[in-house]
């Protein structure tokens, strides 16, 4: 996997600036604009099944969804990070985002190691050594399941007025 | 074995005598804020909303506050797109453009009652913990689920108690007590928890303190920020239409369990400044004196109450802004507008050359209204410094107190705001 690694407090301004949340909404809309004063080559970097390593905090900052929406929709394979601000950890379950919080797997992460990560199995190996992560509660990985609470959310009030 | 105030409050509304911090719940909130964002909140769910219809007036509250007025056409159709939506489902809790700050505008009108739960499209919805209501932040797609369904989930967060004690020295305020927490515990100090400000200091700090302080309990990454209800926040809930029978306030237990306690000494803190670009890059004021500044903005959701603009006054009145620097002044609400404008604190405010700004979130997240130019440092009472929040991400902001942004916009560099306010 290919990993775009960054540091600690990485905010909301940084992965989708202020300037654009109410003039870009669609994930569409969104994607040219991610990580525009973090890091301007990520946007025309990101591949679909990349990877991004990060220090403490990340996602601090404002309720703003449109970094996970345009994070999920280029195909982001997971955020690892040592911790995660807690609007940004439930907006990617939201959208049905992989976030792993992973502090030893953060820790161990040197430039050029390889690192592959096993989403059912809870692990992820960097350089060579593994390292687990555990699953969320079963009532929240049913929402990240189902690709997403809109998704869970239609299914569900579909079923109810069927009944 | 007692209970938390979060633990209490959660257990409450799930429908449970008791509940246990860790325990994922699902709960009704009494209200859900937005904002601007209503308008792609309800594009994700256009045909649900026909076909299921809305699960409650009662539910939404909607405020336009983040880029008012209009600044483009785009802005102007979402704003549209909202009041149509408020007045198809005749919505009783819509504040249209000029209002007020979201926040602001929930506490003035009594929609965050203390004992119950608000959520919010925007972060800072953790300010209604001044009045002990259980605020806080969620996404637009959460936002728009809750219109479906009405509910959602919540995990019983850990707490922290915070004991306050002693009294401020003149020029030092509520502001200065939180970015000195902050600095302390740092960013993430408190993730996923809920913050308890407790202490006999409590009876000394107004209703604007706490709200100051609950607004930027998110900076430490807090899923609340909460004071107790009481004479003070009484007195406040009686001013806004709320009296004693109308809600059921809910503390935290004398022997509740902590995963942290702190505590501090108001006397102890001294005038900080959050330097850029963390929230938590605390540092006294007195180590920075001489920064020129270029922009000072006074007011937003942290500080823009009356209580605010008068200490700005105090600092400013007979006097001018320096020729080096612009003041932006922003009311929180249109009361706190009409207010000042009543009490003469906008005409000393205006003669001494500040620019008075509509109530809302002006250029605080950097969409308009004083966007600054690359270089510029700006100081601003507001909750974030975060690299590019005010449009421009060679820019600097610095976080302060309003006493030290108003004796910064007299100087045109920082100085002590102990030292302004003797003169």
């Amino acid at each position: 996997m290919r990993v775009w690694q960054y540091q600690d407090n990485v905010n909301t301004d940084m992965l989708f600036p202020g300037k654009y949340t109410y003039t870009c909404s669609t994930a569409e809309e969104v994607k040219p604009h991610l990580l525009e004063d973090l890091d301007p080559s990520f946007s025309k970097g990101v591949q679909a099944g990349d990877i991004i390593l990060a220090g403490r905090n990340f996602g601090c900052g404002s309720s703003r969804e449109q970094p996970v929406l345009g994070l999920a929709a280029v195909g982001l394979s997971a955020v690892v990070a040592h911790s995660f601000a807690r609007i940004f950890y439930r907006a990617a379950i939201n959208q049905g985002l992989l976030l792993v919080e992973c502090p030893e797997a953060v820790a161990a992460y040197k430039a050029g190691d390889s690192v592959e990560l096993d989403a059912l199995k809870g692990t992820i190996k960097v350089g060579g050594r593994e390292y687990r992560f555990p699953s969320l509660p079963p009532e929240i990985l049913a929402i990240r399941d189902a690709g997403g609470l809109l998704p869970f959310t239609l299914a569900e009030l579909s079923r109810s007025r069927s009944k | 074995m007692g209970r938390t105030f979060a633990e209490k409050v959660l257990a409450r509304a799930a429908g449970k005598t008791e509940a246990r911090a860790g325990e994922i719940l699902f709960v009704r909130p009494a209200h859900l804020l937005t904002h601007d964002n209503t308008s792609a909140i309800i594009g994700k769910i256009g045909q649900e909303l026909d076909r299921y219809g809305l699960v409650s007036k009662e539910l939404p509250v909607i405020v336009l506050d983040h880029v008012i007025p209009a600044n483009n056409e785009k802005t102007a159709t979402g704003h549209k797109k909202v009041r149509d939506f408020a007045r198809k489902h005749e919505l009783p809790h819509f504040f249209d453009v000029g209002e007020g700050i979201c926040h602001q505008v929930v506490v003035e009108r009594g929609l965050a009652r203390p004992g119950t739960i608000v959520v919010g499209s925007d972060s800072h919805t953790c300010s209604y913990g001044a009045v002990g209501c259980f605020g806080t932040g969620i996404d637009r797609t959460e936002a728009a689920a809750l219109y479906l369904t009405g509910k959602t989930w919540l995990k019983v967060p850990e707490s922290i108690r915070v004991d306050l004690s002693g009294s401020f020295t003149p020029g030092v305020g509520a502001k200065d007590l939180i970015l000195t927490l902050i600095g302390k515990i740092s960013a993430e100090g408190a993730n996923y928890q809920s913050v308890e400000f407790h202490g006999p200091a409590l009876a000394s700090l107004s209703i604007e303190d706490r709200f100051t302080i609950a607004n930027m309990g998110v900076e430490m990454g807090a899923k609340v920020a909460v004071f107790p209800v009481d004479d003070v926040a009484r007195k406040y809930l009686s001013s806004v239409g709320l009296n004693d029978g109308s809600y059921e306030a809910v503390w935290a237990d004398s022997d509740a369990t902590y995963a942290r306690r702190i505590e501090m000494r108001l006397e102890e803190v001294e005038p900080v400044l959050a330097l850029p670009h963390t929230v938590d890059n605390v540092a006294p004021v007195t180590k920075h004196l001489g920064m020129k500044i270029d922009q000072c903005l006074l007011g937003t959701c942290t500080n823009g109450r009356l209580s605010d603009l008068e200490v700005a006054a105090g600092v400013l009145t007979g006097k001018r802004v320096h020729p080096r620097t612009r003041l932006l002044v922003l009311p929180a609400s249109r009361s706190i507008y009409l207010a000042a404008s009543r009490a003469g604190l906008l005409d000393q405010l205006v003669a001494a050359g500040a620019l008075v700004l509509p109530p809302g979130c002006g250029p605080c997240l950097g969409a308009h209204q004083g966007i600054l130019a690359p270089g510029e440092k700006c100081l601003a009472t507001s909750n974030r410094n975060f690299k590019g929040r005010m449009g421009c991400n060679t820019a600097e902001i610095i976080l302060a107190s309003p006493a030290t942004v108003a004796a910064a916009a007299l100087a045109g560099e920082i100085v002590d705001p102990r030292e302004a306010m003797k003169r």
